[in-house]
């Protein structure tokens, strides 16, 4: 007898495999699935992304050419004396003059040998700017999600326990809210409660100028990443509770049931697992989108992330900045798709890569 | 609870300590941050505010608008023979202040001002101002505290005279470098932005923090008053409603008025709700708020529409209800506070009945809808475009729209991003009606940018220029040029009124009003001073707590 779960995948194909004759933690024989070596599949999927870049780098590149205005006509906007020969002579030192095709295929090939270039907008290379930003937002946008992870899973696994109660209606309102309510709205509200009201916790910044100890950093992060959260809470909670009671109501889990075992442990290891599968999916999603920052909480607690960074690159013309910081964002979007399809071997081994 | 929780956590603030000084340091918010603090390159306002704490420029205007050195000793005139005609151009000497010193207590003087000029004077330097130091032919340095500077041809502003560039660090840097592309990013500007040497101020930049904030301390070699404040730390927080919210938990003591933090809105708002616990300060500015308009079409080509469309609107009472009255109207290019403002160029008082009457004139008759038609039939309908995102602007722009349905003119809103606007529609004059819009002057600043006919903007010079309109004007030409060859300012004064006077008649553009600074400190800071004219750091040794 084959559980029921979420339906296979076109990699589930029938075929050789070691995993032949597999049980499932239930008892239950699990048919044979392909085994597709998990290098080969690593190393596919890194051809892939790596195409991928190059195709978006190409885009976003033609994309920032193509929006009005350039860095000269910063220059020239104040200067009423440049004449059209110097304007010409500042727009070849630049490159600027060349086709769109030959400035991208000069930045490809510095790139390639590592040298992204320099950021317009902050006189320094792009990698001194990157850096700090992504370690900013890594530390904001990971534990912002590891946090509503974590809770959403609590919420969402006990509002699936009796759906319709009380305690799935307060969750569920709890939810919408978090979904519904602006960024920029709850952002405010919280400063205003916390900070302007309270005077428990500061307002903005990442840290107090003269201490920047670890306590310091950390009432720092306490806003920003409690609006984050908050946001994604909600739609990760309503996920993981539809999952968790479609789970609940399958074949394996009244299985389960009548063989004895306890209530946690149907809740927590039978159901769980199988209910992870969609849930995985949307969590890598978000995942990827985490590294291209959160533009408006990060403008709303001053926070110096990727989010923030990449706005301003684009508006100021800062081709190298913006290129290269969308490029990470797509990189670690590609990255988190690749995480969600191994996770999907491990919840579920029928599941072939 | 909340409370209690975070208390347990260890993260709820300790106690103040008990020091000398109740407010050893100042915080200032502030929305943007600079792209550089090189003095020279990248003209942005908060670059210069940042500045006017750590790096003095040679001359700047006081509160009445008059020229004072703040590293020389005297600002050069005719009169006083600084200045003087030399074959077709003319030489400039500046006596530098004895002792001055750069922050690494390096002497500053004449040879930073050689080499200012050296790297300005190189058409590829990137510099924002190049047009000035391209008409310098070269810089004498008669010794450590004199110099002379040659220019090719006689220049009014040959007396003002910005930050100078510390030759002991720079000069390596600048010879050094392939390229003046090289040259900006191997400055150490770019490099190391919180070498002492780079600055003069009373504080030096001691923290830089891209994107988020910028921390001066006490300058050990500035040569003037010390200043009263250990640390000022003025920090970015790009949303200006955040940023309010920062002032009133004071995790930011005050908000620059110089458009670089709260809007005047935000402020008269704030005032209204706290009206004890700040300070508050209006200063009409520099800035004017405009309209320009497209002369290329036939509509906007004929005078009496452009006057009844600046009649047909009550520029008083939107300031009043919009800015609570704080900001002057405009009637010419040039503010009331400037020393060269002329009140004979004709005004246009809100008149509604004259407005009809003049397209009348022209040809304009209501239709059954109310709105005017030609002979033709055609509609006097006209696109009316801003950035997107200013409120006020867009509030002023529906009032302004219906007002003038009320006189039989149609205008039809097509705002766009402000990069949009200013990077491509109004940089290749492609509006089609009217762009409103502000343009940001100083004193006795030339109107070559905007009203010379050889600055309209055409596929010829490069899309360069901001004289939108396409006005064209041969006495405003002659008068521009004579203008900025003319050294006495008595002889200059009728230049300048003739200018104002021909552009309040001719009316390319519709001047509505100017800017107004709005500053908010807190009660316990003193000695702020803000002028309207510049950045109110150039004075921030005054500034002190009581």
């Amino acid at each position: 007898m084959v559980g029921e779960g979420p339906p296979s995948t076109p990699f589930a194909a029938p075929g050789k495999g070691v995993d032949a004759g597999l049980r499932r933690h239930d008892g239950v024989e699990l048919p044979e699935v392909p085994n597709a070596p998990m290098t080969r599949f690593i190393l596919a999927r890194c051809a892939q992304a790596a195409i991928v870049l190059l195709v978006m780098s190409f885009v976003i590149y033609s994309l920032i050419g193509l929006m009005p205005g350039d860095p000269i006509d910063v220059m020239i906007s104040s200067n009423p004396g440049a004449t059209p020969e110097v304007v010409a002579r500042l727009r070849a030192i630049y490159g600027l003059d060349q086709p769109i095709l030959l400035r991208y295929g000069h930045w490809l090939a510095a790139a390639l040998h590592g040298d992204f270039g320099y950021s317009r907008t902050h006189a320094q290379p792009v990698l001194t700017v990157l850096l700090p930003a992504l370690l900013q937002t890594c530390k904001l946008m990971l534990t912002s999600f590891i946090v509503s992870v974590v809770l959403a899973f609590a919420l969402g696994i006990w509002a699936s326990l009796k759906p319709g109660g009380i305690a799935d209606s307060v969750i569920s309102l709890f939810a919408f809210a978090g979904i519904s309510v602006p960024v920029f709205w709850l952002a405010l509200v919280l400063i205003l409660v916390f900070a302007v009201t309270w005077h428990v916790l500061p307002a903005s910044g990442v840290g107090t100028v003269g201490d920047g100890g670890v306590t310091d950093q950390l009432r720092h992060l306490i806003l920003p990443v409690t609006t984050l959260a908050l946001a994604n809470i909600g739609s990760f909670t309503r996920f993981i509770r539809a999952a968790m009671i479609e789970t609940l109501r399958m074949d394996h889990i009244r299985t389960a049931r009548a063989k004895g075992a306890g209530e946690r442990r149907v809740v927590l290891v039978h159901a769980l697992r199988n209910a992870m599968i969609p849930v995985v999916t949307v969590i890598a999603l978000s995942f990827g989108g985490l590294f291209s920052g959160a533009l408006i909480t990060e403008t709303m607690f001053a926070q110096p992330g990727m989010g923030k960074m990449i706005y301003d690159a684009i508006l100021g013309n800062d081709f190298n900045l913006a290129l290269t910081g969308l490029l990470f964002a797509t990189l670690v979007t590609l990255l988190g798709n690749l995480l969600a399809d191994l996770a999907y071997g491990w919840l579920d081994p029928r599941i072939a890569l | 609870m909340i409370r209690a929780a975070l208390l347990c956590a260890g993260l709820l603030p300790s106690l103040p300590a008990t020091a000398a000084s109740p407010h050893p340091d100042l915080t200032i918010g502030v929305a943007s941050f600079p792209s550089t603090l090189h003095p020279e390159i990248d003209p942005d306002l908060i670059k210069f505010y940042l500045l006017g704490l750590a790096d003095r420029p040679v001359t700047a205007f006081d509160a009445a608008g008059r020229l004072v050195c703040l590293l020389c000793t005297e600002v050069p005139s005719i009169a006083n023979g600084g200045a003087r005609l030399e074959d077709r151009g003319m030489a400039v000497t500046f006596h530098f202040q004895p002792g001055l010193q750069w922050g690494d207590g390096a002497p500053l003087g004449a040879e930073d001002l050689a080499f200012t000029a050296r790297v300005g004077r190189d058409p590829n330097s990137g510099f924002a101002n190049a047009h000035t130091w391209s008409i310098i032919s070269r810089v004498d340095v008669v010794d450590h505290l004199t110099a002379v500077m040659h220019f090719t041809e006689p220049n009014y502003q040959f007396d003002e005279l910005g930050q100078l560039l510390p030759a002991h660090l720079e000069a390596p840097v600048f010879d050094h470098a392939s390229g003046p592309a090289a040259y900006m990013q191997q400055s150490r500007y770019s490099t190391s932005p919180t070498n002492p040497g780079l600055y003069n101020g009373p504080y030096l930049i001691a923290g830089y923090d891209t994107g988020t904030r910028v921390v001066l301390e006490r300058n050990p070699n500035w040569h003037g008053r010390p200043p009263a404040f250990d640390r000022i730390i003025v920090k970015t927080i790009g949303n200006t409603a955040a940023l309010q919210s920062n002032l009133l938990s004071g995790d930011v003591d005050m908000v620059p008025g110089e458009g670089l933090g709260l809007t005047l809105d935000q402020v008269l708002a704030l005032q209204k709700q706290q009206p004890d616990r700040f300070a508050y300060a209006y200063k009409p500015n520099m800035a004017y708020t405009h309209i320009d308009l497209q002369l290329d079409n036939p509509i906007l080509a004929d005078i009496r529409v452009r006057r009844a469309l600046l009649l047909g609107v009550d520029r008083q009472s939107m300031v009043d209800k919009l800015m609570g009255g704080r900001v002057p109207i405009a009637n010419s290019f040039v503010s009331p506070q400037q020393p060269m403002y002329s009140a004979e160029a004709p005004a246009y008082p809100y008149d509604p009945a004259r407005a009809r009457a003049l397209l009348a004139e022209a040809g304009w008759t209501p239709g059954p809808d109310g709105i005017c038609r030609n002979a033709a039939g055609e509609r006097l309908s006209l696109e009316f475009s801003t950035s997107t995102g200013v409120r006020v602007r867009e509030l002023l722009q529906q009032v302004m729209q219906s007002e003038w349905r009320r006189i039989g003119v149609e205008t039809i809103i097509r705002n766009e991003p402000a990069r949009t606007l200013f990077g491509e529609t109004l940089k290749h004059r492609a509006f089609k009606g009217l762009a409103m819009f502000a343009w940001i002057s100083a004193i006795e600043s030339t109107p070559r940018q905007t009203l010379s006919s050889g600055q309209i903007p055409t596929a010829a010079n490069n899309w360069g220029g901001g004289n939108y309109p396409g006005f064209h004007d041969a006495t405003m030409d002659a008068d521009i040029d004579a203008m900025e060859k003319e050294l006495d300012p008595a002889k200059r004064r009728p230049l300048w009124a003739e200018m104002q006077r021909i552009y309040a008649e001719q009316l390319p553009v519709l001047p509505l009003f100017y800017g107004a600074d709005a500053h908010v400190w807190p009660l316990w800071l003193k000695g702020v001073d803000p002028t309207g004219l510049q950045v109110s750091t150039l004075h921030a040794e005054d500034w002190h707590a009581e």
